[in-house]
């Protein structure tokens, strides 16, 4: 029988010709990662279980860019436990403050997560590689510390839910807006457990950066894992960073389907999501007066070189509202120094923007733009849960990059279209 | 096992947000965990519960992020277990790797209130109000390996007992 892009790449990481849907596999790992809110209660748990190497020092990957630049004393302990694991353990992949940056912009364009690969991280937004056709999953601490352990998981096979995306995009509408309107349609358990793989005409048009956007979202459906089938585009992304060898899966003519939902974009308008649920989406034509206090580009769902050009676009000659505060994030070094060279920054400081360094920081309501009793913000991230980005009553409605820095200007959340 | 308990009902798609905000995430510390359990869902509600108590939640319990500080707060706090309609994917992971026993009713939510005494056999599988008898409310099979990583405690010490040999490789 045929097998998904997902059934392939499981079977492949064990000793098993063919897996299918509901199987029960313990699974070889590529790559195991962590960052310094989730490595440190796995390095906890892998000395309690008398752990003393780790099963691969190139295969653990460690990446402080939640709280860091450390936000106070506790988060800089966070990241000690860290970096002396990494040094006790001689851990090749570790980028400290400076080098470091998003971990889920980061690993793709260094070239270590690859297609094909079966990536585990202790963060939910691990399902990102999914865009380079690799099969990536959000994990807990306790998962990470038995890879380190052992170098294997166990998993369930899902089930795949096959999105056939066709038609041509409208003006503004980006990954994001494609994501958010399909987590609008299905809700947010509405992939519980299932891989979501992308396919169709306007997939095979799409730029790496949204599938990156929209492989990153797929866990506020519920999904285990989102997968695009890779391509020329990933393969010119891919071709000069990839520091090993790397595998091009494709799902068989026979495979077998959950279900196939067929998709016209056409009809597609950017989204924006209202508190308290990523599902919870609008047409920005039906959004109404909502003001905001703050307006935030950055994350690993939107912090890549061309969220960054699309809001640089928008803001040019452009100033941010009066008693609104725009932060720009861009999500890695690399990024930050190519905005440099391009001039976007320049831009964003002269619209009164603040440029952070590259860090998660107020996505998870931790630092850099954290909000107030009342306050509402509009933002490129993930998540609109209560509470997430600051105080309980604070609220945040998530966006597109262009939406964003149209609404900074505006003060309140609107399109470009208005300007 | 048998858990004995005051119920505290939550809607669905209660996220990890809600069970603990990420600002205590600068600790990975149960003692200080414990102390902000549910704070965002219910702010008085760490002042109000008795250890042993159970939480009773719609469907998606545990939606958003991977951190295990979620299950570690919920255990620390004192709840004795978890039953909802549903549970997002890491949080059922992680509850069965790290130790806190969660189990699935579709039924047990709309025939409980908050504050109803229950009882819950975690080997029998299900739940039984303790003001009127009889009636009980069966869970949701536990796949045999759930249960094996439940009889143990968690992942780390299922995996220090391992055989070789238990699982498809």
């Amino acid at each position: 029988m045929g097998m998904t892009i997902t059934e392939k790449i499981l079977a492949r990481h064990t000793d098993l010709v063919e897996v299918g849907p509901g199987m029960l596999i313990n699974a070889r790992v590529d790559i195991a990662l962590g960052n310094d809110i989730t490595a440190p209660i796995a390095i906890e748990a892998f000395r309690k279980a008398g752990g003393t190497k780790v099963f691969d020092r190139e295969k653990v990957v460690l990446v402080p860019d939640h709280f860091a630049p450390n936000k106070d004393i506790a988060s800089a302990e966070q990241c000690k436990v860290m970096r002396n694991f990494v040094r006790e353990q001689d851990i090749t992949h570790y980028y400290e403050v400076g080098e470091a940056g998003i971990e889920h912009a980061l690993l793709p364009e260094k070239g270590v997560v690859l297609p094909g690969d079966l990536v585990i991280g202790a963060d939910s937004h691990s399902c990102t590689y999914g865009a380079l056709g690799a099969f990536g999953i959000g994990v807990g601490s306790t998962d990470l510390a038995a890879a380190f352990l052992t170098g294997e998981i166990w998993l369930i096979v899902p089930e795949t839910m096959k999105f056939v995306l066709h038609g041509k995009l409208n003006k503004w509408v980006s990954g994001k807006d494609l994501i958010l309107y399909i987590i609008g349609r299905i809700g947010v358990d509405g992939a519980i457990y299932r891989a979501m793989e992308f396919t169709g005409e306007t997939v095979r048009n799409l730029g790496m950066a949204d599938r990156f956007t929209m492989a990153n979202m797929v866990i506020e459906a519920g999904a285990k894992n989102g997968i695009f089938i890779p391509d020329e585009i990933t393969k010119s992304y891919v071709k000069d960073r990839a520091e090993r060898d790397y595998t091009f899966y494709d799902s068989d003519s026979d495979a077998v389907y959950h279900s196939v939902i067929d998709i016209d974009v056409s009809s597609i308008e950017p989204q924006v999501a209202f508190p308290p649920l990523p599902s919870n989406t609008r047409d920005i034509g039906q959004v109404g007066h909502i003001r905001i206090d703050q307006s935030v580009i950055g994350s690993c769902t939107n912090g890549r070189i061309e969220d960054l050009r699309v809001a640089a676009g928008i803001l040019k000659g452009r100033k941010v509202a009066p008693f609104v505060r725009l932060i720009v994030i861009p999500a890695t070094p690399t990024i930050y120094k190519t905005a440099m060279q391009e001039g976007l920054l320049d831009i964003f400081l002269a619209a009164n923007a603040v440029i952070s360094p590259p860090t998660c920081g107020p996505c998870l309501g931790g630092y850099m733009g954290i909000l107030a009793d009342g306050e509402v913000t509009v933002s490129t991230t993930n998540r609109n849960f209560v509470g997430r980005m600051g105080h309980r009553n604070s609220e945040v409605y998530l966006s597109s990059p262009a939406i964003a820095a149209a609404s900074a200007v505006l003060g309140r959340i609107g399109s470009p279209e208005e300007l | 096992m048998k858990y004995t308990g005051r119920v505290w009902k939550f809607g669905d798609d209660i996220d990890t947000d809600l069970i603990i905000p990420a600002r205590y995430l600068t600790t990975s510390d149960p003692n200080i965990l414990d102390g902000h359990c549910m704070e965002d869902a219910d702010p008085g509600f760490i002042g109000k519960i008795k250890k042993g108590d159970i939480l009773v939640a719609g469907k998606n319990f545990g939606c958003g992020s991977s951190r295990e500080h979620a299950p570690i707060s919920i255990k620390a706090a004192g709840i004795s277990c978890v039953i909802a309609k549903s549970f997002a994917r890491i949080f059922y992971r992680n509850a069965f790797n790290m130790g806190l026993p969660i189990f699935e009713s579709p039924v047990l939510w709309d025939r409980v209130s908050g504050g109803d005494l229950i009882t819950v056999d975690s080997d029998q599988e299900w739940a039984r109000k303790m003001d009127n008898g009889s009636e009980t409310f069966p869970f949701k099979p536990i796949p045999p390996f759930m249960r094996e990583l439940m009889n143990a405690g968690g992942l780390m010490s299922f995996l220090s007992r391992r055989q070789s040999g238990g699982m498809a490789k």
